[in-house]
């Protein structure tokens, strides 16, 4: 039972409450790990940047005016972080020509697919997706957010949001095609 | 234009809304649409079972990934520690009274803080309701009465697991004649009754140990 608002965390977090501060972290800690891991890829990586996240948080609390979900703030602010130290660690994330490489070095379609299940091919081809497809298909279906909420944390228009999970999506197709696992679409 | 050439613009507007549909997300105005052409149209149905698959396997690809280690935790707080005290605020306040503290607040904070001050008006009458009647009890009461008195009988401190729902907890409450007799105090525990006496500490750990395996205990430690 959620008795504790994360609003009202927040709101003892900014008058310097430890204590919040520590339920608060309980509370999210972990989903904000696995969506800056998902983009960063690096796990020890991610564990120093959960803590430059809710540091921020720490530090920007009085400034939360509760126009958003806690969570949309947070993943925001976590989306802010793996973004910067991508940029510093000046390293290309997986784009198309790199997956298809990792796929000349796969088996085969028919190999692939008498080894595993198609969801384990599906969780496979989700790896494969460029950081933006991956990010996007990370805050709908496992962070629950909604479309103007993603739009919020991404800093896209709502209807940019609805043509990047589609194009995310299209682009899963034609890996799981590659991969022997034909959805008839798109 | 036949009618399937019109329907193409709205049934590509539901179909890029199926991923919050099957997430849960969409307003109930937009959702009563999806279920409408979903109910209809058969190939946007098989489309929509795609897009529970892939929501599936997200959630089970990222609750694979496990999590971070308690270094982040303790990384986080040495931060806190090394940032300079949060006394700015309130020594620029001290020096304006009263209505210059309440007027440096944000009307978010005000408003939180009205609310909070009200539950400690509530709280306060309740305690001294409490401790009134504990002195004067109204009615009356046989000498062989059991006690009820607050303090007395067997108390245990209960987090509830995140995904129970009230009724689970009421069930729970109920199936085990439990009373929760205080909280939630921060971090959202409660002061619960397991017993309407003390228990010898051998059987307090067996009833603490039988109802910490119950699923809507998030964590349970014996009370004084």
């Amino acid at each position: 039972m959620q008795t504790t608002t994360d609003e009202a965390l927040i709101a003892r977090i900014a008058g310097g409450d430890r204590l919040a501060m520590q339920v608060l972290f309980a509370r999210h800690h972990v989903r904000v790990y696995r969506f800056v891991l998902r983009l960063v890829r690096n796990e020890a990586t991610a564990e120093d940047l959960i803590s430059d996240v809710f540091l921020d948080i720490w530090r920007q609390a009085g400034k939360f005016e509760g126009r958003s979900a806690v969570t949309t703030w947070m993943l925001g602010i976590a989306r802010f972080k793996a973004l910067s130290a991508l940029r510093r660690r000046q390293e290309d994330e997986l784009d198309d020509e790199t997956a298809e490489r990792i796929e000349d070095q796969s088996d085969d379609p028919e190999t692939a697919l008498s080894k595993k299940d198609t969801g384990a091919v599906l969780r496979e081809c989700l790896t494969k997706l460029t950081a933006e497809h991956r990010e996007v298909i990370d805050l709908v279906y496992y962070h629950e957010k909604s479309v103007e909420e993603v739009a919020e944390i991404t800093g896209i228009p709502a209807a940019t949001v609805k043509t990047r999970m589609f194009y995310a999506r299209k682009k899963l197709s034609e890996l799981l095609k590659q991969q022997g696992v034909e959805r008839g679409w798109p | 234009m036949n009618a399937i050439e019109k329907e193409a613009p709205e049934r590509d507007e539901i179909e890029e809304l199926l991923p919050w549909h099957a997430a849960g997300t969409l307003s109930r105005r937009d959702a009563q649409r999806v279920e409408d052409a979903l109910a209809r149209d058969p190939e946007l149905a098989r489309r929509y079972t795609q897009v529970r698959e892939e929501l599936t396997e997200t959630i089970h690809l990222n609750e694979t990934l496990g999590a971070p280690s308690s270094r982040a935790m303790e990384n986080l707080f040495a931060k806190i520690d090394a940032e300079p005290a949060r006394t700015g605020a309130a020594s620029r306040r001290s020096g304006v009274g009263f209505s210059g503290f309440l007027s440096g607040l944000t009307p978010r904070t005000l408003a939180w803080a009205a609310s909070a001050a009200v539950l400690a008006i509530l709280l306060q009458a309740g305690f001294i309701t409490g401790v009134l009647l504990q002195q004067n009890p109204v009615g009356y009461q046989t000498a062989s009465a059991p006690s009820t008195a607050p303090g007395v009988g067997a108390f245990t401190l209960i987090r509830f697991a995140p995904q129970a729902s009230v009724d689970d907890i009421n069930k729970f409450l109920q199936a085990n004649k439990l009373s929760i007799v205080a909280g939630p105090i921060p971090g959202g525990v409660y002061k619960v009754k397991v017993a309407d006496r003390a228990l010898a500490k051998p059987a307090m750990s067996a009833l603490v140990n039988k109802l910490g395996h119950d699923k809507v205990v998030g964590f349970i430690v014996t009370a004084q």
